[in-house]
């Protein structure tokens, strides 16, 4: 039997066992919209812009480990759509992205709606397809969660001309599709592996350095196993945060720029580095000619070649898949004698207590005056025991969600590492509701970064998501201000909005309950008031200390080792 | 390295070999030149991935040249491109991530032939006439269109020695000129093959 293009591209989706489609309708998709109004399996979730369609699909996905998708019409819907897909291609995440064309015979005629979508986001994809014949569609379809999912995952566009949803032809969807020029490499080099675990058991002053991959490759419970064994610290990144237990006494914190005294300066002075699924980012090792200067041995485990010596000379690569190499690593451990040398190691572990007492993350809350913006996270941590899923924005707030909120479990702490996205906090967040009903989720925001995508709150009022917003209203895009004022003699420069809305009020006019708390001893009872509405979702605007800072900081282009740890520092 | 690079003297172009040989064992890690062969898929699109990897990641090309293979689902592309040995390695390995790229080499880490095509027009009148038909015989070129005026002399060979044609001749009876870029094989048994 033969049915139309727009037919086969939902019965691929529903192939796929695609519960949500999130997007937005519009010219160039109406047939496929058409087919999606005929059947139930594949729902969809109409968003308020295309930006935050890819972002909860986005969210979806790093919530969970399925594929994101998202539907978004030609032209605008497609130049929406290019900051979410950028936000995903930088972290890494597995999204299809079918967006509507013009008909072919208007490609190339400045048609109404028209841009070059596959040129466009060609530099942000892992690849993209334009679809030329209705006979391609469901090949296309099947090799863009292929390619999404396997390998380093990252988002795929499969654009599709209106024309060909209209067309008709016999369906059958490919059980498996392979391509020539595409193999990811799986498991590790086996000698690569047993050098590695040697260098490790002959390890003095060892560090385990764990970002994205391993909760991208589903591995922190081998990383975990294999940290433990050896007895070593661990230090996880951004994006890593829960791909090791915060809570764990062997976890050093998050590294970086805003990280850690501890893991900063274990990560500088170790002298056996196991890199697992990260890519010592600028914003990881700060100056990579500060960071050589110190001699270590580094392995590094990644399934994408490219990331391995591409900042930093790795003496012991190892391309594959982290849980598979991890793994391997494990047995080997179990099949030897040896073990670390636990007196050196004690050593180690004195120095690093020692770091470890300089407390770099301590603040002070008072009892009356300002509420500072750290205590509201580690309530939030508290009252949630630790088991939310928080999403944030972009800004101090997120450095704050990373540094207070102690994640133990992988998957639970979603937002934009590499791209930086503003405004990526609350579409994620419906994501991520959509994916784990019943699941307390928190999107933790700042009052410049909501206001990019404050319009899904009638998203969320429309399918009834119980997201937690916690905004810590400090009145100034915080991190700016902060630079200025660390770096540009305190002159703010369009880094105070006037004329902020009464966001509980707007809240509510969207149909959702808002508080607005501004002392300190009124958080706690918030937060857990605001956990226990079930079915709505609660807007807090928490007023907090519009003076303060993220430390310990490193300075851009600066060593790792070179931290400011608070303000008495400058 | 800019004066290493210059080419051979202009009286013996058939010093190219030599002059090449001498410049690949110049120490690493400078802006060396490589040649970097890869199989693409032929499809819609593809060339522009790879020049779009290069803008995008700030790598140089020198030059680029694509056209079908024998088997014409696949294209074979040759860049010339510069860079220092960790740059050159990022190259291949981007090349490589790109989801229609079969293969990648670097051929100038082994032996290898590299030849290019040019067209040039030059104004042949009066003595000159003679003189342009006896450099395109020296450089073993051929003159493959004729006007009162003008002659079209192809000439094929390495980069350096149709620079030196060039430079050979009066740069004022040059009216155009047109090159291929590169098109790079490796020696022997080496083969780029699916």
């Amino acid at each position: 039997m033969v049915i139309t293009g727009a037919e086969i591209v939902i019965r691929c989706l529903q192939e796929e066992k695609v519960d949500y489609l999130f997007g937005y309708p519009g010219g160039a998709v109406l047939y496929i919209y058409d087919e999606l109004f005929k059947q139930d399996k594949v729902r969809h979730v109409l968003v308020r812009h295309e930006q935050a369609a890819i972002h909860a699909a986005d969210g979806y996905a790093r919530s969970t480990e399925k594929v994101g998708v998202a539907l978004v019409t030609s032209g605008p819907g497609a130049t929406n759509a290019v900051t979410g897909i950028a936000t995903a291609y930088c972290d890494s995440i597995p999204l299809v992205i079918i967006s509507g064309q013009v008909p072919s015979a208007a490609i190339g005629q400045d048609a109404f709606q028209e841009v070059d979508t596959v040129g466009i986001t060609r530099p942000c994809v892992k690849h993209n397809f334009l679809v030329r014949d209705v006979r391609d569609i469901a090949e296309t379809i099947k090799k863009a969660f292929y390619l999404a999912k396997t390998g380093r995952p990252g988002p795929v566009l499969v654009d599709i001309p209106k024309d060909i949803t209209a067309q008709k032809c016999e369906f059958a969807y490919p059980e498996t599709v392979s391509m020539r020029s595409y193999n990811p490499v799986v498991k590790g080099h086996h000698g690569q592996i047993k050098k590695a675990l040697q260098l490790l058991l002959e390890a003095k002053r060892p560090m385990v350095y764990a970002g994205g991959g391993v909760v991208l490759g589903d591995a922190a419970d081998k990383l975990t196993a294999l940290v433990r064994k050896l007895g070593f610290p661990c230090t996880n990144t951004l994006m890593g945060l829960g791909a090791y237990p915060a809570t764990d006494r062997q976890f050093v914190g998050m590294l970086g720029m805003h990280g850690n005294y501890e893991a900063n300066m274990g990560m500088h002075y170790c002298d056996v580095l196991l890199a697992v699924g990260a890519r010592f980012d600028d914003r990881v090792i700060g100056n990579p000619a500060h960071f050589s200067s110190e001699p270590r041995k580094i392995i590094h485990i990644d399934i994408d070649p490219s990331s391995i010596s591409k900042r930093v000379k790795v003496d012991v690569p190892i391309v594959g898949d982290v849980g598979e190499v991890l793994g391997e690593l494990l047995a080997l451990l179990d099949n030897t004698a040896e073990k670390p040398e636990p007196q050196s190691l004690g050593v180690w572990w004195k120095q690093i207590e020692e770091w470890r007492r300089r407390d770099c993350l301590k603040f002070n809350q008072g009892e009356e005056g300002l509420i500072k913006p750290q205590f509201v996270v580690q309530k939030l941590w508290e009252v949630t025991g630790g088991d939310a899923f928080v999403t944030s924005d972009v800004g101090q707030h997120q450095m704050w969600a990373a540094q207070y909120y102690k994640f133990d479990k992988p998957r639970r702490w979603v937002n934009s590492g590499g791209l930086g996205t503003m405004g990526f906090g609350l579409p994620a967040a419906m994501g991520v509701q959509l994916a784990h009903p019943g699941s307390p989720v928190a999107c933790i925001t700042g009052e410049g970064s909501i206001q990019m995508n404050i319009q899904e709150l009638s998203t969320c009022k429309q399918f009834r998501l119980p997201i937690k917003v916690i905004l810590l209203n400090n009145g100034f895009l915080g991190m700016v201000r902060q630079w200025q004022e660390l770096f540009h003699g305190n002159r703010y420069s369009e880094s105070y909005m006037d004329a902020l809305p009464d966001f509980s009020r707007l809240a509510e006019a969207y149909g959702h309950v808002g508080i607005k708390v501004d002392k300190p001893g009124d958080v706690e009872g918030a937060l857990r008031e605001a956990f226990k509405q079930k079915n709505d979702l609660v807007f807090m605007d928490f007023q907090v200390d519009p003076t303060e800072n993220v430390y310990p900081m490193v300075k851009g282009g600066q060593g790792l080792t070179d931290m400011i740890l608070s303000a008495e520092d400058l | 390295m800019t004066s290493l690079l210059r080419p051979p003297p202009k009286s013996s172009p058939e010093l190219d070999a030599n002059w090449l040989r001498e410049l690949l064992v110049i120490q690493k890690n400078t802006n060396m030149r490589h040649v970097i062969s890869l199989l693409i898929e032929n499809e819609a699109g593809a060339l522009s991935r790879v020049s779009g990897l290069f803008s995008a990641r700030g790598y140089n090309i020198e030059s680029l040249t694509v056209a079908p293979t024998e088997d014409t689902s696949l294209s074979r592309m040759t860049i010339v491109t510069s860079g220092s040995d960790d740059v050159v390695e990022q190259i291949t390995k981007q090349l490589n991530k790109l989801v229609e790229v079969v293969k990648v080499v670097d051929l100038s880490e082994s032996a290898h032939i590299e030849r290019e095509l040019m067209l040039v027009k030059v104004r042949a009148t009066g003595k000159d006439r003679e003189e342009m038909k006896r450099m395109a015989e020296i450089f073993r070129g051929r003159i493959i269109d004729v006007t009162d005026a003008s002659y079209v002399i192809e000439l094929t060979g390495t980069q350096a020695k149709l620079d030196s044609f060039v430079g050979a001749i009066d740069s004022g009876l040059i009216l155009e000129t047109v090159r291929s870029g590169i098109c790079g094989i490796g020696r022997g048994d080496r083969v780029l093959k699916v």
